[in-house]
């Protein structure tokens, strides 16, 4: 099954640059459908990641964040090869994680 | 909206003086003039656009926008459409046979030479239409012109053509002829409650604002086709985008890949070759 | 590799307990007991999400006020081309940050996004904001235990809640 987290992770020595984009529709509660009944509330609410199980970063994340979630952030101490660990967790429970690659 | 400059009759014989060639005796169809000469206009009226930039839409006229674009375009929100789309085209049919059989090169780097003039049929062939086409051949049922499947089908085609000019045949054929002049009279024309052409917004307003949209210039406008529209929330097809383009502008919409869409798909693509495929293309 | 595209398309959810599938359909924040994936202090902020105004987001996660600082350089554009994905991002040369969190004023909800900045990260954030209409977006920074701030505003035409 495909991942819904896509991730590029590049270092350039010192610092790791990472940019991930998420599948999710980051529903907001607010919007009706075509039926006039209002879409549920369905959204990432934290988003970790983890490099030699240390987390590097942590998104706490509302419905204001958009659809098909994007962030890019860098950090340092990590090295080319090194794996990273990308995990989120939405408001109805339901997880995703995946490992990637520092290129 | 500025209504008053649309609807200036004047400026609209303008623009038709400038594109419709003076009628010889045998009163025949120049395309290759008549490019040349949509390609100046835009270039003289953007002078500061470089030429392969027009396929960026609103987005070579407004740098505002332009940012917000290029950040969004380091990691596109049409990402997971694109992927829909290779997967789709990798998968083979039920009778074994996949897209690839269906297309010149397997299909790859090819979106270019779309929409072409069928001379056995003696009809504007479109790639949706070709891809369809391909499906129901092999036994599969077609997808629907303006949904997700085709959206992420040709997203990923013009993905493999990315850089590559537009490059639009049209054959000395009275009939490739004919369709041709047929697009480019659907282009002209005005229509709907509004009564708008399509050149009322591409070709006289582009850059500007018509309510929340900033207008598109129609030159290289097929080549960042389909699109990812943040009003979508989602990639739709080049189907999908004339269907609506019409309903806003209040004329009844065509069916899609009626012929004369198909007709205008082939004449406002001929008048974009050369510059670059940009698609699968991200719009507001 | 970066990414698994060995699979299928659809959206692979692991819904943790029968309960999930009952509360989607109340359409409110369906909060459950957050499974551990991060660390004991790293806990959801719950209450900040829920208050409406930006003094109250703020006053909800940190506790304290921010004052503006020109070390905080918050990117927005003009214009927002669309309010459901406007690109915000901010950047700080101010010390020992710990925190960057994102407001958005006339949101019905101002805070949109918080994120933990642990040692060895820099202080630097882009994301993508929803936006229900003109009004500021204002950058948080958290440095040294003290709160910066910097505000500008972005003006929407299509409102990004869906309207």
């Amino acid at each position: 099954m495909a991942s819904t987290i896509r991730v590029r992770a590049i270092s350039n020595g010192e610092v790791t640059e990472v940019q991930a984009l998420i599948q999710h529709p980051m529903d907001t509660g607010l919007v009706k459908d075509a039926k006039g009944d209002l879409i549920p509330a369905h959204f990432i609410q934290q988003l970790t990641f983890e490099h030699n199980g240390r987390t590097v970063f942590l998104a706490d994340w509302g419905p204001a964040v958009a659809r098909d979630p994007y962030v890019k952030f860098s950090f340092k101490g990590a090295a080319k090869g090194d794996d990273l660990k990308i995990a989120w967790v939405d408001n109805t429970g339901a997880t995703d994680t995946m490992m990637a690659k520092i290129q | 909206m500025r209504v008053r400059l649309l609807l200036q009759s004047g400026l609209a014989a303008l623009a038709l003086a400038i594109f419709i060639q003076p009628a010889t005796a045998a009163d025949t169809p120049d395309p290759a003039a008549d490019a040349k000469a949509f390609r100046d206009y835009f270039v003289k009226k953007f002078p500061k656009v470089k030429l392969e930039d027009f396929v960026n839409g609103p987005y070579s006229l407004n740098e505002d926008m332009r940012r917000q674009w290029e950040e969004k375009e380091q990691f596109p929100p049409y990402e997971f459409a694109l992927e829909a789309g290779k997967e789709m085209f990798a998968t083979p049919f039920r009778n074994g046979k996949t897209y690839a059989d269906c297309f010149p090169n397997g299909g790859i780097g090819i979106r270019q030479n779309y929409p072409y003039f069928d001379e056995k049929e003696g009809k504007v062939v479109t790639l949706e239409l070709a891809l369809n086409r391909c499906r129901e051949a092999n036994g599969e049922a077609p997808y629907s012109y303006v949904k997700d499947e085709m959206a992420s089908l040709t997203a990923y085609m013009a993905f493999t053509s990315r850089g590559k000019p537009m490059d639009i045949k049209v054959p000395n054929d009275p009939r490739a002829l004919a369709a041709y002049e047929d697009g480019k009279r659907h282009f002209y024309t005005r229509r709907g409650q509004l009564n708008f052409s399509c050149a009322s917004c591409h070709v006289q307003s582009p850059g500007e604002r018509i309510r929340a949209e900033t207008l598109a210039p129609a030159l290289g406008i097929m080549n960042a086709l389909p699109i990812y529209r943040s009003e979508w929330s989602g990639m739709g097809t080049t189907s999908r985008r004339l269907v609506t383009c019409n309903s806003q502008t209040r004329a009844v919409p065509l069916d899609p890949q009626s012929d004369e869409y198909r007709d205008l798909e082939y004449f406002l693509s001929y008048m974009s070759n050369g510059l670059p495929i940009s698609g699968p293309g991200a719009r507001p | 590799m970066t990414t698994d595209d060995s699979l299928p398309l659809s959206r692979r959810l692991v819904l943790k307990g029968a309960g999930a599938v009952a509360l989607i359909g109340l359409g409110n924040l369906a909060l459950l007991p957050m499974p551990a994936i991060a660390a004991a202090n790293d806990k959801y902020p719950e209450n900040a999400f829920k208050q409406k105004s930006d003094a109250d987001a703020i006053k909800a996660l940190y506790g304290r006020t921010a004052e503006a600082s020109d070390k905080v350089k918050l990117d927005v554009p003009e214009i927002a081309e669309n309010g459901s994905v406007v690109p915000v991002s901010v950047t700080t040369t101010l010390a020992g940050v710990t925190s960057i969190s994102f407001f958005v004023s006339e949101n019905p909800n101002a805070l949109a996004a918080s994120y933990v900045i642990p040692e060895g990260t820099l202080p630097h954030v882009a994301n993508r904001l929803k936006m229900a209409k003109t009004c500021n977006v204002i950058a948080i920074v958290e440095s040294e235990g003290k709160l910066f701030s910097a505000t500008k505003e972005v003006k929407v035409t299509v409102g990004g809640c869906g309207g």
